[in-house]
């Protein structure tokens, strides 16, 4: 694991007009490592990631990803960030190979890379249907691919693995796991399954910090009481 | 590139804008037809029913210019993609003015059958210069106020209020230019005024654009 922080967040905040979404954020991620973070429904996990990826810009505090300070060199880091978001981020009547074509054309990437993605989460059989055909399974399945296609140094997951069946979490984990080697920020709403993947537990509730700590010194328990 | 062969590719795939724009087009021109009374019109009457119907038009093609990357979720992975947001604007604006001369083949020649009284071809060439222009104006500020637009409830309704107004100059501009090309007496060459006018229109708003556009995707 690198020294240097992937991430760094000192007092971040962000509002939805008068409404609350993160407040006074601050933890450090080395690089390499992976935070998961975990809380309720609201909690503003959502909006931790998305405000990383350069979606949105912190009302309050600083913010540094991949050593670029945000929202000022933001340009910087775009094209470095892969995002698995709650929607797919995928056009539905394209398919996967040209929903993932389009991505690579936009990061520049040969057309070979896209079929060695198909290939690797076995999504070949249905490569050529509109995405809106696929299961949700499949589709997030296709948004993984999206997801890692540029090879990013940065993963931001949001529950990756809803809608996956064991087999399909299996194949897709080189890919997004901690086998895959990346810098990565999980949410989860599963206490034991989290913690087992995390080097860093973050636990938010109505924006705000409960719990920040390392990994191995939280149990479950902690993470249970985010949701009481 | 790859953003205005994806946005033809899926109006190709499921088609929406194009044929809602064109359904409009004609319908409107019968609704003329019988409105006036008149079954040719000609001149300047020619130049504003014309010119008019297809602003109206484009307003729907505008409305869902960044529907599929909002509906989609698209627009937040072509955000985090590496690549100038000026990319971003002009490849909607090709999309848009591509969909807009695919309509303009179609209704032109429904207009010249239901309404036109002088025969259209000799005014073509002139008429093409003309819509170009036009185009080119409602591409400009149809994707400016389209991504305005995209990011309030009020979508619908943003549209036409905001993009009408900005529209109402180019109109007049190709309307003075298009009304000696539809003379009952033959078609005359469009004023240099007109078209001078009507250019330097979209050449203020295309640098406006550039100079915003990438305001306007900030959170």
């Amino acid at each position: 694991m690198d020294a240097a922080p992937a991430i760094e967040l000192r007092g971040v905040g962000r509002r939805y007009g008068e409404r609350l979404a993160l407040a006074d954020v601050s933890v450090s991620v080395p690089t390499g490592a992976t935070l998961v973070v975990f809380g309720p429904n609201g909690a503003g996990k959502s909006t931790l990631l998305r405000l990383l990826a350069t979606l949105l810009r912190p009302h309050a505090g600083e913010a540094r990803v991949l050593g670029e300070p945000l929202p000022r060199r933001d340009w910087a880091v775009r094209g470095r960030i892969g995002l698995l978001a709650h929607e797919a981020l995928l056009y539905r009547d394209l398919s996967a190979r040209e929903n993932l074509r389009f991505h690579a054309r936009l990061h520049k990437l040969p057309e070979r890379r896209v079929e060695e993605l198909l290939d690797q989460a076995e999504l070949r059989g249905r490569a050529n249907d509109p995405v809106r055909t696929l299961s949700r399974g499949l589709l997030q399945r296709v948004a993984v691919c999206r997801t890692v296609l540029h090879e990013p140094e940065l993963l931001l997951l949001d529950e990756p693995r809803a809608n996956l069946d064991p087999a399909a979490s299996a194949l897709i984990e080189p890919l997004i796991g901690r086998a895959s080697g990346r810098t990565r920020i999980v949410t989860s709403h599963d206490p034991a399954g989290g913690l087992a993947e995390a080097d860093i537990a973050l636990g938010l509730r109505g924006g705000r910090t409960e719990l920040l700590a390392p990994a191995d010194e939280v149990d479950t328990t902690a993470i249970e009481a985010l949701y009481r | 590139m790859a953003l205005l062969r994806k946005d033809l590719l899926l109006e190709r795939r499921a088609p929406e804008s194009v044929p809602a724009m064109l359904l409009f087009s004609l319908t409107t021109f019968v609704l003329f037809h019988f409105g006036l009374g008149r079954d040719e019109v000609s001149g300047t009457l020619a130049a504003g029913v014309l010119l008019v119907t297809l602003l109206f038009s484009a307003i729907l093609g505008i409305n869902r210019l960044f529907v599929s990357e909002h509906e989609e979720g698209g627009f937040d992975a072509v955000l985090m993609a590496p690549i100038d947001r000026t990319a971003f604007f002009v490849a909607k604006a090709a999309a848009l003015f591509v969909f807009l001369v695919l309509v303009e083949v179609v209704a032109l020649f429904g207009f010249s059958i239901l309404l036109l009284g002088p025969s259209p071809w000799p005014a073509l060439p002139g008429l093409a210069v003309v819509l170009a222009l036009l185009d080119i104006a409602l591409a400009v500020v149809g994707t400016l106020v389209s991504a305005l637009a995209i990011q309030t409830r009020a979508r619908d309704l943003i549209v036409p209020l905001i993009g009408l107004p900005l529209l109402v100059p180019a109109l007049i501009a190709a309307a003075r230019a298009c009304a000696p090309l539809f003379e009952a007496g033959g078609a005359q060459a469009p004023p240099g005024k007109w078209l001078l006018i009507l250019g330097l229109y979209d050449l203020v708003f295309g640098l406006l654009a550039y100079a915003v556009f990438e305001f306007l995707l900030e959170d």
